[in-house]
């Protein structure tokens, strides 16, 4: 821009200037810009997200649609949106405000701008998680940022390749997203803490609910029993070795440069195979974004990067991180989120990967440069 | 300028409160007609009595309008966010006593812990096409400690009171309230889970960081403090 300027403008107005700047930059890759509503449905939010959103979404009420959210990001609508129809592959940009409800810390912004670029495309995902990848690291180029990547893919193939039961497969992967609550479930299934005295005494009781009270609520006793026989069931089964737990380990400890960390895998894969399309997968979008110029030997890649990000991201994953500001919230985040199009489409699914900007934490170009 | 002192308006909480300061020379009365909502303080002189419904005290706190206040530590801390950057505990008084528990019906003999009723919300969503409905009107405290365990599949769903009944009338799978005794609980068929309450409730007296602190106030409050033998 040639326009002189003899102050520095208000930080609001640099975030538009640069949100038009990233959205002119996005529309360059090839991306349409689209538009969507502030208000969208909470139910939808709220089965997607679960209860937590209710902590980050602002909620209001409408006398006949209901319970109405103000959007926290684009991201849903966006899919919805090219479900209903759009072309394969599609490229979208957007920039408007999104809205945040700050419970625990009042000095973080309850509106900000938010820019995104989103690519549905089935044919090659190395290629197209390497196109945004390289498009956003392109256009933040000017900031001086660290860029963190991971793959949600590789711990989920880890768990799928596991020696156990499918209830037990599907108990740890639904838990993926919530880091705790995962290492728990591999603490109980690995006997690493015991059975409860009160589970015992219940799997061996002759009539489990013999004295139980009546049968009240939607929750039947049909649902008991099932459980219980659930229950039984992984009694039954051996517990996962520890030779398969330190496996889990050290993929979710792995954090170098992605070169080092696919020579790891590759170590990993001899003993746990199932990894092996997650790693080539990895080793795909490597070579994909080398040829994107981006450069692959001083990559960050953290295995366990993402996993509390949002939930859905199941692959590729990234952020950018202003220097010398420890506490703030990525500038910019992404990742490839095919488990939420599996979801919003009930069964059809399109491999789709994006990512957005915050262009209100972008450190000022000029002090970075010094 | 006075020293505001919120207590509760009315019921066992009010008396209960009359009789913890009345204990420690400092006395309580209500002025004027019997249902007229004021009151007066003897005992210690500059201190003005204001009589909130105990689940005002808090936002009177946070928001500075009364200095000090009686009022139960779960209403705090699900009704002020950051509750302790907005008021500081000048005394447990030792009454009051509730547990915020999670409740589910006596009957789901498969549900001890939260580790429990997160494997029973997920397959009572596959089963049943929604999330597993908790009743309950502490959404903040119930939310963060869900959270903090890593609970999924599971819906709050708003309930200000016989929170109890909500199982039996089918508008909600499980309960989480506040109790004392159980004998509710116990009487609308559900059990307690066996992990330690979200939170040990007691009448609290507390004191507001943002009320507007002078030394006339400052004074009053050193020898209310005193009077109540508060002094560290």
């Amino acid at each position: 821009m040639s326009v002189a300027q003899s102050t520095p403008p208000a930080p609001a107005d640099r975030s538009g200037a640069e949100a038009a700047r990233f959205m002119a930059a996005f529309a360059e890759a090839g991306a349409r810009p689209i538009e969507a509503a502030i208000l969208q449905e909470a139910d939808l939010l709220l089965d997607l997200y679960g209860e937590d959103i209710r902590a980050r979404a602002f909620t209001t009420w409408d006398p006949t649609a209901g319970e109405m959210m103000l959007r926290p990001d684009f991201t849903v609508p966006v899919v919805r949106m090219h479900m209903d129809g759009g072309a394969d592959p599609a490229r979208y940009c957007y920039s408007g405000p999104v809205f945040r409800r700050q419970e625990t810390d009042p000095g973080r912004a309850r509106e900000y701008l938010q820019c995104g670029f989103e690519l549905f495309d089935a044919s090659d995902p190395a290629r197209a998680d390497a196109e945004v990848f390289a498009l956003f690291a392109e256009v933040l180029r000017p900031y001086g940022l660290r860029a963190a990547t991971g793959d949600i893919g590789i711990l989920t193939a880890a768990v799928r390749g596991l020696d156990i039961s499918d209830r037990r497969r599907a108990a740890l992967l639904r838990h993926v997203w919530r880091p705790r609550r995962f290492r728990a479930l591999l603490d109980r299934f690995s006997g690493k803490t015991p059975v409860p005295q009160t589970r015992a005494a219940l799997l061996g009781a002759a009539d489990p609910l013999a004295d139980a009270g009546p049968e009240i609520g939607l929750r039947s006793r049909g649902d008991v029993m099932a459980r219980i026989e659930a229950l039984r069931a992984d009694a039954e089964e051996p517990p996962i070795s520890s030779a398969q737990v330190a496996l889990i380990d050290d993929i979710l400890e792995l954090k170098e440069t992605a070169p080092n960390v696919l020579a790891h895998l590759g170590d990993i894969a001899v003993d746990l195979p199932a990894i092996g399309d997650a790693t080539a997968m990895l080793r795909a979008r490597l070579d994909a974004l080398d040829a994107a110029g981006v450069d692959v030997d001083a990559l960050e890649f953290e295995a366990s990067y993402g996993r509390t990000l949002m939930e859905y991201y199941d692959g590729f994953v990234f952020g950018f991180y202003a220097p010398h500001a420890p506490g703030q919230p990525p500038v910019a985040t992404g990742g490839r989120y095919d488990a939420l199009t599996r979801v919003l489409g009930r069964g059809k699914s399109i491999p789709a990967v994006g990512g957005v900007i915050r262009p209100a934490l972008l450190p000022d170009p000029a002090e970075t440069a010094t | 300028m006075t020293l505001k002192l919120g207590v509760p308006s009315k019921g066992r909480l009010m008396e209960k409160t009359f009789d913890w300061f009345a204990a420690r020379g400092v006395a309580m009365r209500l002025a004027g007609a019997e249902r007229e909502y004021s009151g007066a303080v003897e005992g210690v002189e500059g201190v003005e009595l204001v009589l909130l419904s105990a689940g005002e005290i808090p936002r009177e706190l946070g928001a500075g309008r009364i200095h000090l206040g009686v009022t139960g530590s779960d209403l705090v801390r699900e009704r002020l966010p950051r509750w302790e950057d907005q008021v500081s505990e000048l005394v447990q008084m030792g009454f009051g006593h509730a547990d915020l528990i999670i409740a589910v019906p006596r009957f789901w003999v498969d549900v001890d812990t939260l580790d429990d009723l997160d494997a029973a919300a997920a397959a009572f969503r596959a089963r049943h096409g929604h999330r597993l409905r908790i009743a309950t009107k502490y959404h903040r405290l119930i939310r963060e400690h869900l959270r903090d365990a890593g609970v999924a599949d599971y819906q709050l769903v708003d309930s200000q009171g016989a929170t109890e009944g909500a199982v039996k009338n089918e508008t909600a799978e499980a309960v989480a309230d506040i109790t004392s005794t159980g004998e509710t609980l116990r009487a609308n068929h559900l059990k307690v889970l066996s992990e330690p309450p979200v939170h040990r409730s007691q009448a609290t007296l507390f004191r507001s960081r943002s009320a507007g602190w002078d030394d006339t106030t400052l004074g009053t409050l050193q020898a209310l403090k005193t009077r109540l033998d508060l002094l560290d």
